[in-house]
């Protein structure tokens, strides 16, 4: 609780607010939303709606010396940290953070970096001093903090060249942008680009790079020939939510954040138009081809696991799979039965006016008339759960399940570098092989020929083996890491859908009570 | 199958029992109380038992019982309809057919596919459908005795001897269904009606009192179809809304149950809330059901006999007028003005006779329906009132503190903080 903490220079007086508060209800465990302890932090650092948290290291992952002290640590506080709501403050619950830091110096840029940052340990202080380099780093100002807001889709051009552009506003306090705010305008097809340049240079290193949001055709047609109906503005609120979420995926993981093509996304107001994503294109089309020879070779490859740690977490992932797929279909039918009830509701509150309006005693028609406009009310509060149901809860489950297609993927590239270790062995027993058949024949300009291949074969078979522990160990940090947001996104965003829940009873309760009297009036 | 009205699954709120009078504001006195006692549901019929406490002169005992069933009650209000005594009342409506077939073809779907799921899933599946089972037995069980009811209360219905031997006679009544033949004439009649109908609307009646009515009749009982239809699918709606959570519990199970990290327990919560989340919901879609859409479902039947009334009166209108026609031709052509005499004075009667009573019967239709629909109505909302309040309260708020404390979250924002002081308040308030 706050007690445990010095509370941060700024800001004294809220945390004892919220002691008040948290007596009474015993709700909150412990801390203290250093939100409310920061009103007088800088813009960015407040927590706007849509806001990501930072998570997981900080400015230099590279830092050999923080390098696993910082994990740990943000690794503790990622579970704490909230992610979407403004409401939730950063949490840091029973569970000690290891080394956590934070004392004065960082205090006073502890509130800058509020929120959902992950800066959670910065600013609890728990005595814990360790880690001084760390505070250093924390008070140049160098914190993990952004936020990414994807907004004002704008449709430019007419025709089949059509296009929705949309706003991407960038607000942080890390050092390695220029500014501190700023906004761009990209393309649905320039999110794409990202997404595959991203991919090439990281996924086959074992990084798990969020998936970016799916194509579809028949809406974009839809938007692109003007048609104004719900459907195609629902299209593109849908569109334009997946594509705030995946860049907020995206910037929290700590090595994609630093790649300057990101930056460049982010920042740039031109950016060259990522031809390459069409489906249809050179490149898409090569795409497609690798896919497929992916697919067979992965019935191919037999890989002698030697630790069994991937293939449980594979056999894990696996199951995850199948589960969210078919909560999300009962999902899906939830929304629509809700949309359903929510036409019915309205039909019926139309039909009981009309009845009402028939009704030739007075009191009676004037309770149905109430009825019609009680029902009228409730069909809005279903449309808004419906919105609700879909998407906090829906969404969530289809991006985890393109998010596993991801995961399942770069296992995929570590049996494929295995495979690349194994043949380099074995084309190098072959070249030894060849060398001691050369010795024998005696034939020297061969013998230095094959000397030569088997240099070059070691190295490659050294440089296999390399690369398959690093994609490993990559692989560990990046399943654990994943499994953290997991846990956390899916707590937080199933609170927030039962919040709302919630909510859509209290108003029923009150519309209800306001009809009791009229229907106990009827004479 | 099921026997009786045992209280099965949890499924109707207490206020069933007493459907007695749930449609219709009887006042049962002790000359002629008649209900149904028991019910049985054999293979495709249904026997009720019908029990009557009387102390008139005309039956053999004062309390006895004999089983009956659906065809017999028809047989009962079909011979009210083709008396012509009766042509000045208000027919009570028959009860509609229990129809168990939806039911029964989603229990045996469900046991074909007992493999393809859970034993959980099945589990609860099983006791849903159960429980809908037994909602439209007890359903149709009050239908049946509404009429028999509505039928003692009737001071001229209630001592028609046909009546008193379906209440008595302890054999069967061998009623047997229509065949296709009766069908097919039944249905050839209410063609016939329906034009008859229409061209005695034409004749606009001298009467204020029967013109008001019948206009507002035919406008009422079109509004009250439409309106029981969108209930009707409202109710289903939410009834399927509510279907779904349950599948979406059983997901969230299993997932729980299959996940290592911590959040399983977080899972395993949040289905058990799920359950209990649908369990509520299909009591509102049952609620909302039985106090609007089954209301107004017997509205639309009681209207439609109030204008089956409206029509016999016109109807008797028109023959009173031809006969005066009859009369005047006769006396013209001094020819049979004996019968024609007789003919017109039979009809100025009955016409007369029906007047009065229909007058008198409409009157109470107007006092039985407000009375119905306020009963109803704020039965209605005292029930959604209940189970948003209770069932939420109590289940859904406890428990996001509680995962919240799991997940160690906070909710400092005072918006969140006033909400959940309300619902404690609520609870508080409510206990």
């Amino acid at each position: 609780m706050a007690a445990e903490r010095e509370p941060p220079p700024l800001g004294d007086g809220k945390p004892t607010d919220f002691e008040d508060l948290e007596d009474g209800e015993d709700l909150f465990t412990s801390t203290v939303s250093t939100l409310e302890s920061s009103p007088s932090s800088p813009e960015p650092a407040s927590l706007p709606a849509e806001d990501i948290s930072a998570n997981s290291n900080g400015p230099k992952p590279t830092e050999v010396v923080l390098d696993d002290d910082r994990e740990d640590l943000f690794a503790e506080a990622t579970e704490e940290v909230s992610l979407d709501s403004p409401e939730r403050e950063p949490i840091l619950s029973s569970e000690p953070s290891p080394a956590v830091t934070p004392v004065t110096p960082t205090t006073l840029i502890a509130p800058r970096i509020e929120s959902k940052s992950m800066s959670a340990p910065v600013i609890f202080d728990r005595s814990r001093e360790e880690v001084q380099e760390n505070i250093e780093e924390e008070a140049n100002g160098d914190i993990f903090d952004i936020e990414i807001g994807v907004s004002d889709p704008e449709k430019v051009g007419d025709g089949m060249n059509a296009y929705m552009a949309y706003r991407v506003t960038t607000k942080t306090s890390l050092s390695m942008f220029s500014k501190s705010e700023f906004s761009v305008k990209r393309r649905f097809s320039d999110f794409l680009g990202l997404h595959s340049k991203l991919a090439s240079k990281y996924l086959h290193v074992g990084y798990i790079v969020p998936p970016a949001p799916e194509k579809s055709i028949v809406g974009m047609t839809k938007v692109k020939v003007g048609k104004e109906d719900s459907s195609s503005t629902e299209f593109v609120e849908k569109r334009r939510a997946a594509l705030e979420r995946y860049l907020q995926r995206t910037v929290k993981h700590p090595t994609l954040l630093q790649d300057p093509d990101l930056r460049q996304f982010l920042e740039s107001s031109e950016l060259p138009r990522a031809v390459n994503t069409q489906a249809l294109s050179g490149a898409g089309i090569l795409r497609m081809v690798n896919k497929a020879a992916d697919a067979v070779n992965k019935m191919t490859i037999k890989m002698n696991e030697s630790d069994a740690w991937f293939e449980e977490k594979q056999q894990q992932f696996e199951n995850l799979d199948q589960q969210l797929r078919k909560l999300h279909v009962s999902v899906e039918a939830l929304v629509c039965h809700r949309k359903e009830l929510s036409a019915n509701t309205a039909a019926f509150a139309k039909s009981a006016a009309m009845l009402g309006n028939s009704e030739d005693h007075t009191a009676l028609s004037r309770a149905l008339s109430q009825l019609a406009e009680v029902e009228e009310k409730i069909d809005q509060l279903h449309q808004e759960q419906a919105f609700a149901d879909f998407y906090m809860f829906s969404e969530l489950l289809s991006d985890y399940i393109r998010l596993i297609a991801a995961v399942k993927g770069v296992f995929d590239h570590r049996m494929k570098c295995w495979q690349k270790w194994e043949d380099a062995q074995i084309t190098l027993l072959k070249k030894r092989e060849a060398e001691a058949k050369m010795m024998v024949a005696n034939k020297p300009d061969k013998i230095q020929q094959a000397k030569n291949e088997i240099r070059e074969w070691e190295a490659k078979v050294q440089q296999g083996e390399r690369d398959f522990e690093q994609i490993s160990k990559t692989i560990r940090k990046e399943v654990g890491r994943f499994e953290k947001e997991r846990v956390k996104d899916f707590k937080t965003v199933i609170i927030k859908y039962l919040e709302s829940l919630v909510q859509t009873q209290q108003q029923l309760i009150k519309y209800w009570e306001a009809f009791l009297p009229e229907a106990k009036a009827i004479a | 199958m099921m026997e009786g009205l045992d209280d099965g699954p949890d499924f109707l709120s207490e206020e069933d029992r007493g459907l007695k009078a749930i449609n219709v504001d009887l006042q049962s006195d002790a000359a002629l109380q008649v209900d149904i006692s028991d019910a049985l549901s054999e293979r495709d019929k249904v026997k009720f038992t019908v029990h009557t406490k009387s102390s008139l002169p005309n039956f053999k005992q004062n309390e006895f019982s004999v089983v009956r069933q659906h065809e017999e009650f028809i047989w009962l209000h079909d011979s009210f309809v083709e008396n012509e005594d009766y042509a000045g009342y208000i027919i009570p409506p028959a009860p509609p057919r229990p129809d168990f077939d939806a039911s029964r073809e989603k229990l045996q779907k469900l046991g074909e596919g007992e493999g393809s799921m859970t034993k959980e899933e099945f589990t609860k599946m099983k006791q849903e459908l159960e429980a809908e089972y037994l909602a439209i037995f007890k359903k149709t069980v009050a239908m049946h005795e509404v009429f028999l009811c509505r039928v003692a209360a009737h001071p001229i219905l209630r001592r028609d001897l046909n009546f008193h031997v379906f209440l008595e006679y302890n054999q069967d009544l061998s009623v047997r269904g229509k065949n296709k033949k009766e069908k097919l004439e039944d249905f050839f009649k209410n063609m016939v009606k329906s034009a008859d109908g229409v061209i005695v609307s034409g004749v606009k009646d001298v009467d204020d009192f029967f013109e008001h009515e019948r206009t507002f009749l035919l406008e009422y009982h079109n509004r009250v179809k439409d309106a029981s239809a969108k209930s009707d699918r409202m109710t289903r709606s939410h009834k399927s809304a509510a279907d779904d959570y349950n599948r979406i519990g059983s997901s969230l199970y299993a997932l729980g149950t299959q996940d290592s990290t911590d959040i399983c327990k977080f899972f395993l919560k949040v289905s058990e809330l799920f359950d209990k989340t649908r369990k509520i919901e299909a009591r509102v879609s049952a609620d909302e059901d039985l106090k609007l859409s089954d209301l107004l479902k017997y509205y639309l039947r009681e209207s439609q006999a109030a204008k089956d009334l409206l029509y016999r009166r016109s109807r008797s209108l028109v023959d009173y007028e031809n006969a005066n026609k009859a009369l005047d031709k006769a006396r013209a052509k001094n020819k049979d003005v004996l019968q024609a005499e007789t003919s017109q004075q039979l009809c100025c009667q009955k016409f007369e006779k029906i007047s009065e009573s229909a007058k008198q019967e409409l009157i109470d239709f107007k006092t039985r329906r407000v009375a119905a629909f306020r009963k109803n109505l704020v039965e209605l909302a005292e029930l959604e009132l209940k189970h948003a309040k209770r069932g939420w309260a109590q289940w859904l708020m406890p428990l996001i503190p509680a995962l919240e404390v799991r997940s160690s979250r906070p909710q400092a924002n005072m918006g969140n903080l006033q909400l959940l002081q309300n619902c404690l308040a609520v609870l508080n308030g409510d206990t």
